[in-house]
C-alpha cells in the first residue's frame, strides 16, 4: 500500500492511495502464477483476462496491458480503484490460500493511470448499424451499456438528468477514494466511441415515454438513487442529511470550497453517521475533512460492515469514532437544529433472511451523543419516477425493475442493468449486468 | 458537446422582480402548470429551482425576485447570455381538471406560476377567479396577463395603493362566503400560503399550494426539499411541489428554509464586493 499518511490526508480531498510505481507493478505481475484455469476470471463480474493483462505487465508492455483490459472492460482507472477486490478477484486468487493474493486491483489501476498519462488508445468501433439506442442514467451501468453498445456500431444516445455524467461516480465517491479527473477521462473515453450525452434531460420529464420507446433498444440504467430514512423523530430537523445529499453537495457542487463555490453545506463540529456500509465510511470521511469529529453508528459489529474493509481501516486511521451494535432511536433538537442522537445498544441474536446476525436493542442500555449534525446511510432503492412512467414494466417487490440474467424486461425492447434492476450494489456488478444486457441488446437488434 | 442555454430577453418588471425568457427546447416541449427548471448559471454554481412561468416556442419563462447571490447574479445577465444547465420541466403538473369553480391566488413573486395554471384550469372548462397579491402597487406583477385569462380578477395590496386594501386572503375569505368554490390554488411565500390557505379550512374547500423547499438536484435523489404532508415525509422535487394545503407543515418548512441562512450571506456579501470591484452589470468566469 502507499496510503498517505492519515494526519496529513484529512486536510484535503487528494487520492488516499497513491499507487504503484512501474517497477513496482512489474514486480508484483511477476507474482502471478499465470494459471491455466483462472479462478480471478471467474472472480471478475465484467471476466477481464486477468492473467493475460498481468503478463503483459510483468514483460513492461503497458500499452499491449492496456488494450488487453479494455477489451472487458471501458472503466479500468475506476474499477480498480472501487471495486471490493477481496470479495471478487483477489478472493479467490490462488495465491491467498498460501500467501498474499496478488494485487490485481492496484494493477489494474495503474494500467489504466498508465494508459491515461501517456496518450489512451480508443478500441475498435463496427461500422455503423442504423440502430438507435437509448441509455438512461450515465453511471456505472449505463456507461458500461454505452461503450458495448457504442462499440457494435449503434447510435447511442445517453440521457442522464444532472449537470455531470458518472451517477454516484460523480456526486457519491469522494475525490479522496475516485478522483473525478481519473472519473471524466474514463468518461471521455466512452463518449469517444461515438456515444452522445445529453446532460439535464430527466427521462420521463424532459424526454417523454414515446419518445424513448421510439428507440430501437432502450437500455435502463438509473441506479438506486432514492435514500431511505429511518423514519425516527427529530429527522427534519436542521442538519439531518441523507448521505446522497451530504455528498452530492460536496463532491458533486464542490461545497467544500464554499463561497468559491455557491453551494453551502453545514460544518458541524460533532458529525453522527448512521450505517456500516462504503456510503457511511465515505460519509464519515468527508465529514472528517470539512473539520469535524466523527462518530459512526451501526446496528451490527465491525465484522458485519458491508463495507471494503480497506475503507474500515481507513476510517478508523483517520480518527472516525465506531459505536458498533448500536441503534439510534432518536433525533434531538433546540430551536429546529440538531443537538444529539439518542441512540441503544444492540444484541445480536439469531440468523435473519439476510443471512446475518440480526440485532435486537437492549433494553435500558439508552445513551445520548451530542452532535450538530446527522448524516444518514442506511441505504437506498431504485428511484421510482421514470419506472413508474413506462407502462406495462414490472417491477420487483422492492420497487426495481424485474430483468431476466440477460436485463430483458417485461418490455420486448426494453432492458435494465445496475442497480435499479438489482437495487443497491457495486459499481462492477453495475457494469456486469449492464455488459450482459448490451450483449443481449446487440443480439436483439441483429435480429439473433 | 456544450450545451448553453440562451437568455432571449431579460426584463425587469418591478423592483428586484425579473422576467426571463431562456431557450431550453427540451423543457419548453414538455412542461406543464405546476412545474419547475433546476438552473445553473457558470461551472461554480449553485443549482436553484424557478417555476416555470410561460412557455412560447423552444423558449420558457421563469420570474424571479433578486434575493439571494445567485437570483443576484442571474440578474445581471442580459439577452444573448448564456446559463450553463437548466434541466426540467420537473415535478408533477398541477392536477387539472373540470372542477366548476376555481380560485387562484398568487402573493409576491408568487404571482409568476399562477398564469400557466390559470390558462390550464380555464382551457379545462373552469370558471377562474384569479387573486394577485402584493406589498404595494410598485411589486404586482402580470397584472394585464392574468386579467386577461380570468373568468374574474382581483388585485390587493397590503398598504392599499392599488386593489383592494387588504390580502389576498381577505378576498377570498369573502367570495368563500358569497358562493361555492371548488378548488384554491395559492402560490407565494410560505407564510403567506399558510395564512391564506387556513382561510379555506373552515369551508371544506380542497385547497392547493406550490411548495417551495431548499433543493439539490430536483429528480428525488437527496431529500433536500422533504416536506411533512398529512404526517408523511414528502419529496417536494418528485411528489409535488403541489401539495393539499390543509396537510402541509408550514412551520417546518419555514425552519428548513433557514438552513443556510448564514452561508447565504456570507456568499451574497462576497458577491456584493466583487460586483463593486468589478463595477455594474460585471462578468462571471466559468
Amino acid at each position: 500500500m502507499s496510503d498517505r499518511p492519515a494526519d496529513v490526508r484529512v486536510h484535503d480531498f487528494r487520492e488516499v492511495d497513491t499507487g504503484l510505481s512501474a517497477a513496482e507493478a512489474i514486480a508484483e505481475a511477476e507474482r502471478c502464477l499465470q494459471c491455466k484455469k483462472p479462478l480471478c476470471v471467474r472472480g471478475c463480474p465484467v471476466c477481464i483476462d486477468i492473467p493475460a493483462f498481468i503478463r503483459e505487465i510483468a514483460d513492461g508492455n503497458f500499452p499491449r496491458a492496456a488494450r488487453s483490459l479494455k477489451d472487458q472492460n471501458m472503466l479500468p482507472a475506476i474499477c480498480g480503484r472501487v471495486c471490493p477486490q477481496e470479495a471478487q478477484c483477489e478472493g479467490v486468487c490462488i495465491l491467498g490460500n498460501k500467501e498474499t493474493p496478488i494485487r490485481i486491483g492496484a494493477l489494474e489501476r495503474f494500467v489504466a493511470d498508465w494508459e491515461r498519462g501517456n496518450g489512451p488508445e480508443l478500441p475498435e468501433v463496427a461500422k455503423p448499424t442504423g440502430k438507435r439506442v437509448a441509455v438512461v442514467g450515465s453511471g456505472p451501468a449505463g456507461l458500461t451499456a454505452a461503450a458495448e453498445l457504442a462499440r457494435a456500431g449503434h447510435a447511442v444516445t445517453i440521457f442522464e438528468s444532472l449537470h455531470e455524467a458518472g451517477g454516484v461516480l460523480t456526486y457519491g465517491i469522494p475525490a479522496f477514494r475516485l478522483p473525478k479527473e481519473v472519473v471524466k477521462a474514463e468518461i471521455d473515453q466512452v463518449l469517444a466511441l461515438g456515444a452522445r450525452l445529453k446532460k439535464n434531460h430527466l427521462a420521463g420529464r424532459s424526454i417523454s415515454m414515446d419518445e424513448l420507446l421510439d428507440y430501437d433498444a432502450v437500455f435502463l440504467g438509473t441506479g438506486a438513487g432514492l435514500p431511505a430514512f429511518m423514519c425516527i423523530p427529530g429527522e427534519n430537523l436542521n442538519g439531518v442529511y441523507s448521505a446522497n445529499e451530504f455528498l452530492t453537495r460536496v463532491n458533486l457542487m464542490h461545497a467544500d470550497a464554499f463561497p468559491a463555490f455557491d453551494t453551502p453545506v453545514l460544518h458541524g463540529a460533532r458529525v453522527a453517521v448512521i450505517g456500516g456500509g462504503n456510503v457511511a465510511m465515505d460519509s464519515a470521511r468527508v465529514a472528517r475533512r470539512l473539520g469535524a469529529k466523527v462518530s459512526l453508528i451501526y446496528r451490527r459489529g465491525e465484522e458485519e460492515m458491508p463495507a471494503r474493509k480497506a475503507e474500515v481501516l481507513h476510517a478508523n486511521e483517520e480518527g472516525i469514532e465506531f459505536f458498533t451494535c448500536t441503534n439510534p432511536t432518536r433525533i434531538l433538537g433546540e430551536q429546529c437544529c440538531v443537538t444529539g442522537i439518542e441512540c441503544v445498544k444492540m444484541s445480536l441474536c439469531g440468523i435473519d433472511a439476510s443471512g446475518r446476525r440480526s440485532p435486537e436493542p437492549i433494553e435500558g442500555s439508552e445513551f445520548t451523543l451530542d452532535v450538530d449534525m446527522v448524516i444518514q446511510a442506511i441505504g437506498t432503492s431504485p428511484n421510482p419516477l421514470l419506472v413508474s412512467l413506462i407502462p406495462g414494466l414490472e417491477r420487483g417487490r422492492r420497487g426495481n425493475v424485474a430483468v431476466d440474467k440477460n436485463g430483458r424486461t417485461s418490455i420486448p425492447h426494453v432492458y435494465a442493468g445496475g442497480d435499479i434492476a438489482t437495487g443497491a450494489a457495486t459499481v462492477i456488478e453495475a457494469m456486469g449486468s449492464a455488459k450482459r444486457a448490451a450483449a443481449a441488446i446487440n443480439a436483439m437488434l441483429k435480429g439473433e | 458537446m456544450k450545451q448553453l442555454y440562451k437568455v432571449e430577453s431579460a426584463t425587469k418588471l418591478a423592483d428586484r422582480v425579473y422576467e426571463y425568457w431562456i431557450r431550453a427546447p427540451q423543457v419548453a416541449k414538455h412542461a406543464r402548470a405546476g412545474q419547475f427548471i433546476i438552473l445553473r448559471l457558470h461551472e461554480a454554481g449553485e443549482r436553484v429551482p424557478l417555476t416555470i412561468s410561460a412557455v412560447r416556442g423552444d423558449t420558457v419563462r421563469v420570474i424571479f425576485m433578486a434575493v439571494g447571490k445567485t437570483t443576484q447574479e442571474l440578474a445581471t445577465l442580459h439577452a444573448g447570455d448564456s446559463i450553463k444547465d437548466v434541466v426540467g420541466p420537473l415535478g408533477k403538473p398541477s392536477e387539472i381538471e373540470n372542477y366548476g369553480t376555481c380560485c387562484i391566488i398568487g402573493g409576491g413573486v408568487g404571482i409568476a406560476s399562477t398564469p400557466l395554471i390559470a390558462k390550464e384550469l380555464k382551457n379545462a372548462g373552469n370558471h377562474v377567479i384569479g387573486i394577485i397579491g402584493a406589498r404595494n402597487a410598485d411589486l404586482l406583477i402580470l397584472e394585464d396577463e392574468m386579467q386577461e385569462i380570468c373568468d374574474e380578477f382581483y388585485i390587493t395590496t397590503d398598504d392599499g395603493s392599488k386593489g383592494v386594501h387588504g390580502f389576498a386572503a381577505d378576498v377570498l375569505k369573502k367570495l368563500l362566503e358569497e358562493r361555492k368554490i371548488d378548488r384554491v390554488w395559492i402560490i407565494g411565500p410560505a407564510i403567506m400560503m399558510k395564512v391564506t390557505s387556513g382561510v379555506t379550512v373552515p369551508y371544506g374547500v380542497k385547497t392547493y399550494v406550490s411548495l417551495n423547499p431548499i433543493m439539490v438536484d430536483g429528480t428525488g435523489m437527496c431529500g433536500s426539499c422533504r416536506v411533512t404532508v398529512g404526517g408523511e415525509t414528502k419529496f417536494a422535487c418528485v411528489d409535488g411541489p403541489e401539495f393539499d394545503a390543509h396537510q402541509v407543515d408550514f412551520v417546518e418548512l419555514m425552519q428548513r428554509q433557514r438552513i443556510y441562512t448564514g452561508q447565504e450571506k456570507v456568499s451574497l456579501e462576497r458577491f456584493a464586493e466583487h460586483q463593486c470591484r468589478c463595477g455594474e452589470g460585471g462578468h462571471h468566469h466559468e
